[in-house]
């Protein structure tokens, strides 16, 4: 495993164009694009103000900034240098802005919701959709790029609008039976909608793309209700993890509950493998006392192992203050691995364990519980790897064959904020506060034939 | 505590005791109570003897003397002791040899009764052993039932606590109940209000986004613009279209064939699913097929016709379904049929196992057949061994009754025999528990009577009416019980000759049996005794009739009892006396020796009263 060296870095905001060639960071109003595998600067593009949001259009072709204090977006072409574009939404003000699939387009969004503006680069042409919803995930569009769902709010009634991207056309517009809705999410094969309620109720409402109610589901009532929701790639499930601590899992013909993820905070379950990280005293010289006795996978010069902890396990709870609003407890985030055979989910009360299900057999495979807090995990988009980081200086790999975890070298503490994974899965952006470094997999070839036993299987 | 009922019965001729002195008194002279003690004194108290006769009799009243003794002595059924008188007016003569066989037969008589004298003590001691374990027993049981007691009313109270613990947490329970539906109730209020409030906010907030909009939007806001150095071309380099209606039904259609294609994935995906669950179902058919075809012989044999017309069926659906090879269909019928055949087949696959099952079980059951059927030599060796340890058992058993005959013969004694009673007496413990209750009742008044004994004598008469009374009710219980008992004792003879199945065992056994017929032997002994006392008795004191006699006996002796007046039975119970009533009455079941007991009443009853004498 290498690391490249340190880059410097702001706001978290970088990100791998999609086709992988290209990375592109940002510092303060600096653009930065390099190439993905040298990590020399392709690119220098200099914006009007401090960059709060970065995001590559579905072609790698431009790269669109957000400046939401000044209400503006500058796109960056990578072909023309020379080009630029810059888009002022004026007095309506931005709060957030997005890229169509097709490239082409930039959805803004004013200030209090007010619309959603569609600006497009091909043509003077400018749509504006009305009533939007200040909600958790508001827009969605399909994988394929063709429709967009939108969330809308009218007297006081929640609404779904289904555009098609290719002229913005309303394909379709129906009211969701939900209280609050709170977000909208296509499935992958773009078919199916799934919308579900604020978290005052649990409702989870999934319309078909022209905009039949195929099902509703509602586990229990008069309780905090959906925390989080993800689709697995093959749009067969529909995980929704909760308030009370739970995954449910849909399946997509009857639309039924398939199973219910518990996440306990004592696993007593012998099937479980539970990955406990172990500060390991600083070795005195090159003596190595204890002898790492760590996880599979190879070890580097790491400061922390992982320990199989023995049945049973108390993971560490933290207690929510009960009076104050969004609780730490619940399913926090949830993600299904690329090939959906594996979801890892983050119970908030239990902030330092990562659990990984199997979804083939349908129960738990693996609890990883860290030192710290887990900040972010990320499946690998080629293999079914994990990656975690908990703001510590090491990053945290999980893959079927075992569990690793790795400092991150130079001087300094680097704290893994955030991390994002190149398209290919070989490499790894792991980013702090002010820089940003990669880390290579595929170069440690114990690694790689860790993680190739895997690959293999698939 | 179980061997009051074979021996001789205090209480009985404590009671006879108390009738001699009462036949006497009506003959006898006041004055001449002295010489009934002198009579029925003991020879070894031959000093005071000599005072007595000297008192008695002195140089001056010997004719006095002589006729009075003679008038008692004929009396009590002797010879007169004068010679036979020839006239009337003659002075009859003292026969010297009536006088020595008078006396011959006083001391024989005297011995006899020291012998059953001494025999009453020890059945007293033996007695009054059995009374403190009964007592000892008793005063336990009374602690456990006590205890017990104790026990239940712990557990009624606990239960009780209980009981009030659940009716209370059931009043919780409803508590909490009308709580939580209160609580939902004022959930469902607020969550209506919450909705109602924030429709009203909302509605506020959208008019103010409205006017906001207006406001903004409404301005041409100059700065509201794109400026961009060229438009680029679209992604995929076509022209943007115009809107129209067909641009509209075009999507339509898009969408449609999206949504179809996805349908279609799915069905194939289905499709692809139930051909492989097809194939994975004929599979297992024609296993099962394959399975079943081997068996489908033996079942026949067995004429086992149900089976044999279901597996038949199962060939011509075999046939059937490999002819036509219609698992590609998808059609209800195939489905049906298919699904029909495989549960038939599941049946007899179920039925067969089970039958496997049942022959290992019999297979286990006749184990020692098919050993025999498998190898005749391990057969016999494993018999011959049996045959050997059977003989070697039997040896054994010879030696062990051969060790015990010894022992027998050597303590045949009275000891032995009252042991071996005791032995079979303690098999009686079962019934004497049954008849607890009974005996509690009795121990109960016992113990008023222990009391009041202590107390002062005077009291004891009155008790002892009343416990006579209640002795009576209770003996005809126990009679009633009886028979068994009768049964058994004679059964206990039987044992013995079963024990002497040897020859030496014979001649020991005879002298215990002496013992036992002896009750019977000494009154007959005295005619004259026992006639006065079966006078009420229907029927003579025979083995045979043990219980009847006994019954008559009791009775008898009971009635006497209740004519005692206080006064009467004072004299006799000083010091002693106290204690023998007390043995008497805890062994008053005893009196089952009946007869002998009865018969000797006379006997007894000296002898109590030589114990008064110093």
């Amino acid at each position: 495993m290498n690391f490249s060296e340190v880059f410097k870095l702001s706001s978290l905001l970088c990100k791998f164009s999609p086709d992988g060639k290209y990375l592109a960071s940002c510092v303060q109003y600096r653009l930065v694009v390099r190439d993905a595998n040298t990590l020399q600067i392709l690119q220098l593009y200099t914006c009007l103000d401090q960059i709060q949001h970065l995001e590559w259009s579905a072609d790698s072709l431009f790269i669109l900034c957000a400046l939401y204090k000044r209400g503006l977006v500058q796109v960056w072409s990578l072909e023309q240098p020379e080009w630029h574009c810059k888009i002022d939404e004026g007095s309506a003000g931005l709060v957030a802005s997005c890229w169509s699939p097709d490239g082409r387009h930039i959805l803004n969004t004013t200030e209090f919701h007010l619309r959603i503006t569609v600006w497009s680069l091909c043509t003077k042409s400018v749509s504006y959709i009305k009533y939007p919803k200040a909600c958790q995930q508001g827009i969605t569009f399909t994988r394929d790029g063709r429709y967009l769902a939108l969330a809308e709010r009218r007297d006081c009634r929640d609404y779904v609008s289904i555009f098609v991207c290719s002229d913005w056309q309303l394909l379709r517009h129906f009211d969701t039976d939900t209280q609050d809705l709170a977000g909208i999410e296509w499935a992958p094969n773009g078919c199916v909608l799934a919308a579900w309620d604020s978290c005052l109720e649990y409702k989870v409402l999934l319309y078909s793309l022209d905009g039949r109610l195929l099902s509703a589901f509602c586990a229990y009532e008069w309780s905090l209700g959906i925390k989080s929701v993800a689709w697995s790639p093959s749009s067969q499930f529909l995980a929704i993890g909760s308030y009370d601590g739970k995954v449910r899992i849909l399946n997509h013909v009857t639309w039924k509950m398939i199973t219910e993820f518990g996440h306990p905070a004592t696993v007593n379950n012998p099937k479980i493998v539970v990955y406990k990280e172990a500060e390991k005293s600083p070795p005195l010289g090159h003596l190595a006392f204890p002898p790492p006795r760590a996880a599979a996978g190879p070890m580097t010069s790491s400061e922390s192992k992982y320990e199989i902890a023995s049945m049973p396990v108390s993971l560490q709870t933290l207690k929510p203050a009960a009076d104050r609003a969004n609780p730490r407890i619940g399913i926090g985030a949830l993600a299904f691995s690329p090939d959906n055979y594996f979801l890892a989910t983050r119970n908030d009360s239990v902030p330092n364990a990562v659990w990984i299900w199997d979804i083939r057999k349908l129960r738990p495979l693996a609890v990883l519980e860290q030192l710290c807090t887990v900040r972010a995990f990320q499946w690998g988009p080629q293999q079914p790897r994990l990656a975690i980081c908990t703001g510590g200086s090491k990053v945290y790999l999980w893959s079927p064959a075992g569990c690793v975890s790795v400092q991150v070298p130079g001087e300094g503490d680097f704290q893994v904020l955030s991390l994002c994974w190149h398209p290919s899965g070989d490499s790894l952006a792991l980013l702090s506060k002010d820089h940003f470094c990669l880390c290579f997999l595929e170069m440690e070839e114990g690694v790689h034939t860790a993680f190739g036993q895997r690959g293999d299987c698939t | 505590m179980g061997d009051w009922m074979t021996v001789t019965d205090p209480g009985l001729s404590s009671e006879s005791k108390t009738l001699s002195p009462y036949t006497s008194e009506t003959k006898m002279s006041p004055s001449s109570l002295y010489s009934q003690q002198v009579l029925c004194s003991s020879i070894p108290l031959s000093k005071n003897m000599h005072s007595y006769f000297s008192a008695f009799c002195t140089e001056e009243n010997i004719e006095q003397s002589i006729s009075y003794l003679d008038q008692e002595l004929t009396t009590f059924g002797f010879p007169s002791l004068y010679e036979e008188s020839k006239g009337k007016e003659t002075k009859r003569e003292l026969n010297i040899v009536a006088v020595l066989n008078c006396m011959n037969e006083l001391l024989v008589l005297q011995r006899k009764n020291l012998l059953a004298q001494e025999n009453v003590e020890t059945q007293n001691l033996k007695l009054g052993s059995d009374m403190d374990h009964l007592q000892n027993c008793y005063a336990k049981l009374k602690e456990q039932l006590e205890t017990s007691r104790r026990e239940m009313i712990g557990l009624q109270e606990r239960d009780r606590q209980l009981q009030c613990k659940n009716r209370n947490l059931h009043q919780l329970l409803k508590t909490e109940k009308d709580e939580v539906q209160k609580l939902q109730n004022i959930i469902a209020s607020r969550a209506t209000q919450y909705n109602h409030d924030m429709k009203r906010k909302e509605r506020e907030y959208n008019k103010l986004k409205e006017r906001l909009h207006q406001l903004v939007m409404n301005k041409k806001d100059k700065k509201i613009a794109m400026e961009v150095l060229n438009y680029v071309g679209r992604a995929d380099g076509k022209r943007g279209s115009w809107r129209t209606g067909k641009t509209e039904a075009r999507n339509e259609d898009e969408m449609y064939k999206i949504l179809l294609n996805d349908y279609e994935y799915r069905q194939k995906q289905i499709l692809m699913e139930n051909a492989e669950l097809k194939k994975v179902l004929q599979q297992m058919k024609k296993e099962m097929i394959s399975l079943l075809s081997p068996q489908k012989q033996k079942p026949r044999e067995r004429a086992d016709d149900s089976t044999g017309t279901v597996i038949s069926d199962v060939e011509e659906d075999a046939g059937e379904l490999s002819r036509e090879s219609i698992w590609d269909l998808s059609c209800e019928t195939v489905r049906e049929q298919l699904t029909n055949s495989i549960r038939k087949q599941w049946r007899i696959l179920k039925s067969h196992v089970e039958k496997l099952d049942n022959q290992v079980s019999k297979v286990h059951l006749e184990g020692f057949n098919d050993e025999d059927v498998i190898s005749r030599q391990d057969h016999e060796q494993e018999t011959e061994k049996l045959e050997l340890e059977i003989q070697h058992c039997k040896e054994m058993i010879k030696t062990q009754q051969q060790l015990l005959q010894q022992q027998l013969a050597t303590a045949c004694d009275d000891d032995t025999t009252s042991l071996l009673r005791d032995c079979y007496l303690l098999e009686e413990k079962e019934r004497l528990k049954e008849e607890w209750s009974l005996f509690k009742e009795q121990k109960k008044n016992f113990e008023k009577e222990r009391r009041s004994f202590t107390e002062a004598a005077i009291r004891l008469g009155l008790e002892r009416k009343a416990f006579e009374e209640e002795r009576a009710s209770w003996l005809k219980q126990q009679f009633l019980n009886m028979t068994t008992f009768d049964h058994q004792n004679s059964e206990n003879v039987k044992l013995f000759s079963a024990f002497s199945g040897s020859s030496d065992w014979d001649t020991p056994s005879l002298p215990s049996r002496p013992r036992q017929k002896k009750p019977h032997g000494v009154p007959s002994g005295s005619p004259v005794c026992t006639s006065k006392l079966t006078k009420s008795l229907p029927a003579s004191p025979s083995t045979s009739d043990f219980c009847q006699t006994r019954s008559c006996a009791s009775e008898h002796s009971s009635i006497n009892v209740l004519n005692i007046t206080p006064e009467e039975t004072k004299p006799n119970q000083v010091g002693r006396g106290c204690t023998n009533q007390k043995w008497s009455m805890s062994s008053r079941p005893g009196s089952q020796e009946g007869c002998y007991s009865g018969c000797s009443s006379a006997y007894t009853n000296s002898h109590v009263e030589k114990d008064d004498l110093p």
